[in-house]
């Protein structure tokens, strides 16, 4: 079978969906090939919800249900070569392999990064052993997409309420919703230790948008997918480009390589495994890779296109530290949306921190936002305590869980050439193809800047009122990692980046800064492979409004532009 | 009657759940909670059709809404192809080994209640501690399993009652009624 559309794009996720509603929006054909299933909305009009997702933990937090299923599409993992091929094998960094891809299972908080993210080599200068660089693209040409994007995925918030945040040409499309208890109560103490929490933006509705019901804060959130649509998860890009009837979704659908013309030049489409595991070509214009920033340097490696110097290189997470604090009464975190408040101060580091910093031999370290949340479900809490009476007596006192408050710093992580995404040499998934390996080791950046910021968050919950603290990372430490075996030692961050980063001068960088290939250029790279850094905020929002902006640029539409409010300077 | 478990298999079972969760003030044990039911509900998975691997939904019908989730979601080939590997296991055949054999949850169950003895249900309870703790794979593998069994959706056999929640004070699966914003906010 042999189809024709203007665009193929890889991934339904929110880079993929998207892309396609932009270019279905300026009249494009597009196939869309997912290699997961289809629990998000029926793809016949009028493209209502499947009822597929629930408030159901088992299946939705332990067995899978969006996939990928490790042992399917095992992924594996190592620190550093000397490791030998791997240490382990199964879930690594897994997001949903489903047609809405992470968007399913995020909780959506969504911050803009800041004006300086964008110039992070030309303004803080550079690092040892790492690829510090600036972005190809500023804020201020960015904001404009930033605003379409909250419009398109619908975020609710408070253009007030953070004094580290970018300029912003308007407000939020919707309020901001329902304050978790927990969140109240740490942000309160947060604010003594003079920082500056504030409601997150949320990709969530607070109030009817779009067509989608409100939240009702049933918090079977972050890692589950939404039973009511009232997550700005890619339903209503999806719905949006299937109305124009130009977007033809396949699930189940694995692309397995990008396919090239005869000069090598230009790609002609991409050939994918349908779920007999026959063989399709699509024949198109242009090739739109949204498959993740794990994903899309795996199938470029598997092509062959790209930089080969550097694909699948420069990996960034983020670097999370957990300080959890245990309360003498009930927080019941289990109620919301997950996370509620963020505050920043660890991005816009202050004298102790820079002291810190210095004292650590660095010349200065940053930080990611804090989020502030709770521990909200009962298997997870369970299989964690010891078997017997224990068990139980901790499972009625819950302080692992219903008195439990959590502070997750995401702290930027530095670009390392050694830390990448390449093919296994042996161990494959279903469909018998390499399984991705990560070979990945923080930069002491990450773990200093760690050690400073966990106990300091670990004072706050004191504050707040809780009787017991402590704190934990991911990755472990170096020195925690020697002293015990760790299951799964990967990091357990969903937020991956930098495996195929743009820049302007292709020796140095696989797309262009319109995430382009330089090598390959009708194939469009939508996802967090370009990030050139990873900067301390969540990924998505940028992702969406980049995809925005390239898919606009493709489509020949005219660049998004905004006016900076003048006024009292923020 | 258990589908998969002999009758005195799941007495095992039942009997080493209380062990692992065992009852404590208003919190039923494993045994009550049913775990022995899950367990054989999980093993015996797909002698029903679709097979008991993941529930429907949107809703229970426990918080409003019609129920749907006793109506199980089908699988695809690949996905069937690796919950009957986890469960039966690999057994020579090509497709389930391409990374290596896999023993099974049966066969684990089956040989890893024979190893507790036969003895096993007429032993006092320390001495039934100290034979799980003998066998120490198996018995991790029991406690995961006790604790979905104890607090997941009831459709899947365990939480008898949704004993298991309501002694946590958990409220399980609440859509579409959800928390009021008072309710996500407040103290209480
Ligand atoms: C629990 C959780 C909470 C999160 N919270 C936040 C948050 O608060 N804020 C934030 O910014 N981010 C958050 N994230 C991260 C967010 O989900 C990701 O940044 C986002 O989903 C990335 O979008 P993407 O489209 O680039 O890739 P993905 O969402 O990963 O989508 C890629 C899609 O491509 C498909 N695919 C891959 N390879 C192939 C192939 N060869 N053939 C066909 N299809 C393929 C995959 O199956 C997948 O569906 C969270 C993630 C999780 C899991
Ligand atoms: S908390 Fe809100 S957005 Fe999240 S799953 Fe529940 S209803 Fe949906």
């Amino acid at each position: 079978m042999v189809m024709e559309c203007d665009a193929v794009i890889v991934g339904t996720g929110p880079a993929g969906a998207t892309v396609a509603e932009v270019l279905t929006a300026a009249g494009w054909s597009v196939v869309m090939l997912e290699k997961g299933r289809n629990h998000l909305l029926s793809l016949e009009a009028p493209f209502g919800p499947l009822g597929h997702v629930s408030n159901d933990e088992l299946k939705m937090h332990h067995r899978h249900f969006l996939g990928p299923d490790p042992w399917l599409e095992p992924r594996t993992f190592r620190r550093e070569e000397s490791d030998g091929d791997r240490i382990y094998t199964g879930d690594v960094n897994n997001l949903p392999s489903t047609v809405g891809g992470g968007g399913m299972h995020a909780d959506g908080k969504l911050p803009r990064f800041r004006e300086n993210d964008f110039h992070a080599r030309s303004e803080r200068g550079p690092m040892d052993d790492a690829e510090l660089v600036d972005w190809p693209v500023d804020y201020d040409e960015l904001e404009p997409y930033y605003a379409e994007a909250e419009r398109v995925v619908g975020v609710a918030g408070d253009a007030n309420a953070n004094p580290f945040a970018a300029w912003r040409s308007g407000p939020y499309p919707m309020p901001p919703g329902a304050d978790m208890f927990c969140a109240v109560l740490t942000s309160e103490a947060a604010t003594k230790h003079g920082f500056h929490p504030y409601r997150a933006p949320s990709g969530v509705n607070s109030v009817e948008y779009d067509g989608r019901p409100a939240c009702n804060n049933c918090g079977f959130c972050a890692y589950f997918g939404c039973p009511i649509e009232a997550k700005g998860d890619p339903v209503a890009p999806l719905r949006h480009a299937l109305r124009t009837g130009l977007c033809d979704i396949r699930p189940e659908s694995y692309v397995t390589d990008v396919l090239l013309d005869g000069t090598g030049r230009k790609a002609r489409g991409v050939r994918y495994l349908d779920v007999n595991g026959d063989a399709h070509d699509v024949n198109a214009r242009h090739v739109i890779l949204g498959a993740g920033a794990f994903e899309t340097p795996r199938l470029l490696l598997r092509s062959q296109i790209g930089n080969p110097d550097i694909v699948g290189r420069f990996l960034m997470y983020h670097f999370q530290t957990f300080a959890l604090g245990i309360f003498p009464f009930r927080l019941h975190a289990h109620r919301g949306r997950a996370v509620t408040h963020l505050h920043d101060d660890p991005i816009v580091p202050d004298d102790l921190a820079l002291a810190a910093a210095r004292d650590a031999g660095l010349p200065w370290f940053r930080g990611g936002i804090v989020e502030h949340g709770g521990a909200s479900h009962p298997i997870s809490e369970a299989i964690h305590l010891p078997p017997g009476l224990e068990h139980t007596r901790l499972m009625l006192a819950s302080p692992m869980r219903d008195r439990m408050a959590a502070f997750t710093m995401q702290g930027e992580d530095m670009p390392q050439a050694t830390n990448r995404i390449d093919l296994d040499p042996h161990v494959v998934d279903a469909w018998g193809i390499p399984a991705g390996r990560v070979t990945y080791s923080s930069h002491r950046h990450e773990v200093e800047c760690s050690k400073h910021w966990a106990p300091r968050l670990e004072a706050v919950l004191r504050d707040a009122g809780a009787t017991h603290t402590f704190w934990a990372t991911s990755p472990p430490l170096p020195e925690h990692a020697a002293r015990r075996r760790i299951p799964n030692p990967s990091p357990i961050s969903r937020h991956v980046m930098g495996t195929a980063r743009m820049g302007s001068d292709p020796t140095t960088s696989v797309c262009d800064p319109w995430q382009r290939l330089h090598d390959v250029d009708n194939v469009v790279i939508a996802d967090s492979s370009v990030f050139p850094t990873s900067t301390g905020y969540g990924p998505t929002l940028t992702i969406v409004a980049l995809a925005i902006r390239a898919s606009r640029a493709l489509a020949g539409l005219d660049p998004l532009r905004s006016i900076r409010p003048s006024g009292p300077a923020a | 009657m258990p589908v998969w478990l002999t009758e005195h298999e799941h007495a095992v079972v039942a009997a080493a759940a209380d062990r692992l969760i065992p009852p404590y003030e208003e919190h039923p044990g494993g045994a009550a909670l049913g775990v022995a039911d899950y367990i054989d509900g999980l093993l015996s998975a797909f002698e029903v059709d679709p097979p008991r691997i993941w529930a429907g939904g949107p809703f229970s019908g426990r918080a409003g809404g019609e129920s749907s989730f006793d109506q199980f979601i089908e699988l695809s080939a690949l996905e069937e192809l690796a919950w009957r590997t986890r469960i039966e296991g690999s057994k020579g055949m090509v497709e389930r080994e391409r990374n290596g054999a896999i023993i099974g949850w049966q066969q684990q169950y089956r040989e890893g209640i024979a190893e507790l003895g036969r003895d096993f249900l007429d032993l006092a309870p320390e001495e039934q501690d100290a034979r799980l703790q003998q066998h120490r794979e198996f018995k991790r593998l029991l406690y995961v399993h006790a604790c979905e069994g104890a607090y997941a959706a009831p459709e899947y056999g365990g939480n008898r009652g949704l004993t298991g929640w309501t002694a946590i004070q958990f409220d399980g699966d609440v859509q579409p009624r959800g928390y009021t914003d008072e309710e996500v906010a407040g103290r209480a």
